[in-house]
């Protein structure tokens, strides 16, 4: 097979499957999970050996749109960069879909559901592999719709409906940004190709400085939406409702990693303009920790994950800003990818076991019902909450070290957070496994089939390995280490991973109820309720006097006063009453007197 | 014979036998077809880089220089294509009504015909009676056959659209006025040949009274109060026709006879009033989307709001935008008309289209709520449908428009703002779906049929025209391309 047409394959695979669902899907659930997860091997697959191969490679490109001095096309870049990131895609999605025949076997609308992981499959990888920022726009409105598709899986439910709702619609609040972005980097260099931005950069002065950093702040707010960072974090937590694979795979290891990816595409363009990466790493450094203090008092399973994921998140978009090179946040990206899918695998394994019941105050003791379950979780965890040598524990690392060099502040928070993420994960580890079951289920619960336990198995072994030496060097080539770390970092990050174990030990490890009550982070800082009453107050208030206004005044005035014109008039002329037909015709009459007027008296 | 011709003359000779006693429904459909596969072999042997082709020109009233005038370039094809596909897709959907079965085919048909009569017309004149005779048609099939307060409506869209229509007709004199005696005429191309070598100077209110004139015919803020209402009242055949196709008018209008006749001189100091306007439409007809609380309705305003998309490509005077505006006429063509389709089965099935009487109704039509799911989604401007490549153009089109400043110039700071309304109709889109489709199913909605065959047909044919214009819009903006590039 010639290289050139590999990555079109691994892009437009899973299009023809979510196609071929969406026709032939309903007949048969073999055939729909058989062709989503076809598609996704066989993208891991090219995406292996485009990663061994080292020959540059052409791929053709598409025109979509070509106009005079505007010209879109359908390209794809492979560098390291993306390479890296197909791996992590394509076989983070084929061991989801393996263990989503599992976890969906008793579930309604089997055909959708893997129909909506396909499109979600081709939408990721368009953003991984384009080569211009329109395309890659494209794509990230495309992956926003299959997760809003993914999320609404169970529609009848209130609660789904309107978490997709939701997170179709703050995504769409950061895309604005992102397409106002593009219009001024446009503006700025002329361009929307990155090679072509990227070239253009020292040379773009005509339309200022100023115009290229607002557009790589603008740019960044589609980060901010698509990987839930403060202000705009809020969808995150409710996409849960969405089947738990689909938080492993979008919400946990890929989709909400597109944000920091785009980052790390537009590396370059940050680079330029210090103003910009100083508004991204703050944002991600506020939201590592905000959020961290939030998952400490959340009882739903996977909302504690979500407001881990939310927190990691911020870690790599912290990284983005203070890093001098894009490996930095991309390495914690490809480690928390696996370690947290394989969370997020876990938490679905115990939901199952538990008969969907998610809330961890009523489990307890299922150490000896799930081991494996226990021991893929711990893996995980280890890896989440950096104890030293698991794969977290490199990555997390490096740009807290980063961040400590470059913003002290930041930094220093960021090593708070470490420990808030070490005591939020074990106080969940001990009070689902450990302890006195706390309900029916608990004591009935049962270990999950093969198909879903071997994906874990797979998962926790990048998880724990996947941050050595031999891993960073092929993947991440470009990582740099600050040179000026102070001894005292290392230390405090060790005892933030032990601080947090160790209390909650003490706090959870025999606890029936939580022994902490902090109503301002279990109400997420009351953000949620303040976004809803904003939303109620201002946009449904102006919405609601616009349409009265357009009802009572611009309706009114307009409609009527013309219709009065037209009636007075008609009064005047004597030839028509009030009605419809007689006010069209007068005015076409009027009309055509008008013209006979102008063109024979004239 | 003339294939131009053909097409505005098959809807009235089928009209003529529907009203002779033909069977209406069947000899409509066929004219439909017909008329379809016509188009298509128009578009097989239209040349693309050769100008108005198919011509006919017949002297109508020599002494006021009016011919009748047939002729289509690229973008004449294009409306030509959506006048058709849309004309197919709304005669089989419809549903014959109870009484005067004959007489609202035939005036389904006239109004295609008009449409098609309008776009194909090179003579300004025609191009305007043809869209009169069209109007005609409308009123009567709202104010017989709609549904809720239709005499209100009726009456609405009448005076509004006749006195849009007076408007132009004054701008359309005031512009055949201004060129000199003896070279006066009414063709599109030498009009704007006149304008090009500098006989034809209208004065300024000419270009105001002309944009307001099709702007009304177009519900331009603060002229819009009259679409909606006519909308939700009308049957939903005849709401395809006027908003999917008909309406198109005034745009292609502003594309014929503005854009490459009037120079900047003349429109520039109208930008800042104009682009006011079509934030209005963008903005504060979104907000008032927002809080529509019926299905109907919310389409109607939706449908008004997405006009200030097209507005501010056809203002920006660029290549880019106003290819996007010509872009966008035929994808919003096709997916209001998708989705008045929809509502209309949905409101045959219901006998309601408030939301807070429906709810859950993908689960008892499944596939009902997937197809509206894909309108929807065309609607908002999702990538891979034509409306999100239209809107594209238009917004980097308004981005590079006006005069380089330093900062923003006013049509950079109109279209950030513009760029705000992908926010404000994924909101009432997605609430409306929701609304009406998600959540638990009611108890007395639990046995509606699911989405007829026929009804499926016509709706999945115009999403995939929306699909394949979306993922190659090219295959659009190579036909309008050369008709809008001046010269």
């Amino acid at each position: 097979m010639s290289t050139s047409l590999a990555p079109w394959i691994i892009l437009f695979a899973p299009l023809v499957a979510a196609t071929l669902i969406l026709f032939f899907g309903r007949y048969s659930k073999p055939l729909s999970a058989g062709l989503a997860i076809a598609a996704a091997a066989l993208g891991a697959y090219l995406s292996w050996t485009l990663f061994l191969s080292h020959e540059p490679i052409e791929a053709a490109k598409f025109t979509w749109l070509s106009l005079p001095n505007f010209t879109v096309e359908i390209g794809v870049t492979i560098d390291q960069l993306s390479k890296v990131m197909l791996i992590v895609v394509t076989n983070i999605a084929t061991l989801v879909f393996i263990y989503s025949i599992g976890y969906m076997d008793h579930e309604e609308g089997y055909w959708r559901y893997f129909g909506g992981l396909a499109l979600f499959l081709f939408s990721m990888l368009g953003i991984v592999l384009a080569d211009n920022l329109v395309m890659m726009f494209i794509f990230w409105e495309l992956v926003g719709v299959s997760s809003y598709i993914l999320i609404g899986h169970y529609y009848s439910k209130d609660s789904a409906a309107d978490a997709c709702k939701q997170a179709f619609l703050v995504n769409r609040i950061g895309d604005f940004g992102f397409m106002l972005g593009i219009l001024f980097v446009w503006l700025a260099t002329g361009s929307i190709v990155f090679s072509e931005i990227f070239a253009k950069i020292p040379g773009a002065q005509f339309a200022g400085p100023a115009t290229l950093t607002i557009g790589a702040i603008l740019l960044f707010c589609g980060t901010i939406g698509k990987s839930a960072q403060l202000p705009l974090h809020v969808w995150l937590p409710n996409s849960m409702e969405g089947p738990t694979p689909v938080s492993s795979l979008l919400h946990a290891a890929t989709m909400v990693a597109a944000g920091v990816y785009m980052l790390a595409r537009i590396f370059p363009l940050l680079l330029t303009v210090d103003i910009a990466r100083d508004v991204i790493a703050w944002v991600g450094g506020i939201t590592c920790v905000v959020a961290a203090l939030m998952a400490t008092q959340q009882n739903d399973i996977k909302r504690i994950l979500a407001y881990s994921t939310i927190s990691q998140l911020g870690y790599m978009v912290l990284g983005a800003g203070v890093a001098p090179t894009a490996d930095v946040p991309m390495f914690h990206l490809f480690t928390h990818a696996f370690f947290k899918c394989l969370l997020f695998l876990c938490s679905g394994s115990v939901i199952l076991g538990m008969h969907h019941e998610q809330d961890i105050w009523k489990m307890g003791a299922l150490k000896n019902k799930m081991p494996i379950t226990l021991l893929c979780t711990l893996a995980g965890l280890l890896a989440l909450a950096g104890c030293p040598f698991f794969s977290g524990y490199f990555s997390k690392d490096l740009i807290i070290a980063w961040a400590v060099e470059e913003q002290p502040i930041l930094g220093w928070l960021s090593v708070f957070a470490a420990g808030l993420t070490s005591f939020y994960m074990f106080r969940l580890f001990f009070v689902v496994f450990f302890g006195k079951p706390k309900s029916d289920h608990a004591k009935h619960a049962h270990e999950s089939p093969a198909v879903m336990v071997i994906p874990l198995l797979l998962l926790s072994i990048p998880a724990v390995i996947g941050g050595y030496g031999f891993i960073e060097h092929p993947f991440f080539p470009h990582i740099e280490h600050p040179h000026h770390v102070p001894e005292i970092l290392h230390i405090a990050l060790l005892a933030m991973f032990i601080g947090g174990l160790v209390l909650g030990f003490l706090l959870y490890f025999k606890a029936d109820k939580d022994p902490l009550n902090i109503p301002f982070f279990a109400n997420r800082f009351y953000i949620d309720d303040l976004y809803a009453w904003i939303v109620k107050t201002f946009q449904d208030g102006l919405a609601w006097v616009s349409a009265w206004a357009d009802r009572w005044i611009v309706d009114l005035i307009l409609a009527r006063g013309t219709a009065l014109a037209a009636v007075v008039f008609g009064h005047v002329l004597r030839c028509l009453q009030i009605g419809n037909i007689q006010a069209y015709a007068f005015f076409f009459g009027a009309g055509v007197v008008g013209l006979l007027y102008f063109l024979i008296v004239r | 014979m003339n294939l131009l011709l053909a097409s505005i003359l098959i809807p009235v000779l089928a009209a003529i036998l529907v009203i002779a006693g033909f069977n209406a429904r069947r000899t409509a459909i066929f004219a439909a077809v017909l008329n379809f596969l016509l188009t298509l072999v128009i578009v097989s042997q239209f040349k693309l880089d050769g100008g108005y082709q198919f011509l006919l020109s017949v002297p109508a009233v020599p002494a006021l220089g009016i011919k009748f005038s047939l002729g289509v370039d690229g973008l004449g094809v294009a409306m030509l294509f959506l006048s058709t596909a849309v004309t197919l897709a709304a005669i089989a959907i419809a549903r014959p009504p109870k009484a005067n079965v004959s007489w609202f085919y035939a005036s389904l048909l006239f109004i295609s015909a008009g449409a098609v009569g309008a776009f194909v017309s090179v003579d300004a004149f025609f191009y305007y009676m043809f869209h009169e005779l069209a109007l005609v048609p409308t009123f009567l099939l709202i104010g017989i056959w709609g549904s809720g307060d239709r005499q209100t409506a009726a009456w609405k869209i009448t005076v509004y659209l006749a006195f849009g229509s007076f408007v132009l007709l004054v701008g359309l004199i005031g512009l055949y006025l201004s060129l000199p005696v003896g070279s006066r005429t009414w063709d599109f191309r030498e009009l704007a040949q006149a304008a090009r070598i500098g006989t034809l100077a209208p004065a300024p209110w000419v270009y105001i009274t002309l944009f307001l004139g099709f702007g009304i015919l177009v519900s331009l803020f603060p002229f819009h109060t009259w679409a909606p209402q006519a909308y939700a009242s009308a049957p939903a055949p005849a709401a395809m026709l006027h908003a999917g196709v008909l309406k198109k008018f005034g745009l292609y209008g502003l594309l014929r006879l503005v854009t490459p006749i009037f120079p900047p001189a003349i429109t520039e100091p109208f930008n800042n009033l104009l682009l006011v306007l079509l934030l209005g439409n963008i903005l504060y007809v979104g907000l008032v989307t927002i809080s529509q609380r019926k299905l109907d309705l919310m389409l109607g305003y939706s449908s008004v709001m997405h006009m200030g998309y097209i507005f501010l490509g056809i203002l920006s005077w660029t290549t880019i935008g106003l290819a996007g505006a010509a872009l966008m006429l035929v994808a919003h063509g096709l997916s209001i008309a998708a989705l008045f389709a929809l509502s209309g089965e949905l409101r045959e099935r219901t006998g309601t289209l408030k939301f807070s009487e429906l709810g859950g109704l993908a689960r008892t039509m499944p596939k009902f709520g997937l197809l509206f799911g894909f309108a929807a989604m065309a609607s908002v401007g999702l990538p891979g449908f034509a409306n999100f490549a239209g809107e594209l153009m238009v917004f980097f089109g308004g981005f590079s428009a006006g005069k380089p400043v330093v900062g923003l110039n006013n049509f950079q700071i109109a279209t950030a703002i513009a760029v705000w309304g992908v926010v404000i109709s994924a909101v009432y889109m997605l609430r409306a779906y929701r609304r009406v489709f998600f959540g638990p199913p009611l108890e007395r909605w639990k046995d509606l049929p699911e989405i007829s065959t026929h009804a499926k047909v016509c709706v999945v044919g115009l999403l995939i025209l929306l699909l394949i214009f979306g993922f190659a819009p090219q295959l659009l903006v190579k036909f309008v391309l050369p008709a809008i590039v001046q010269p």
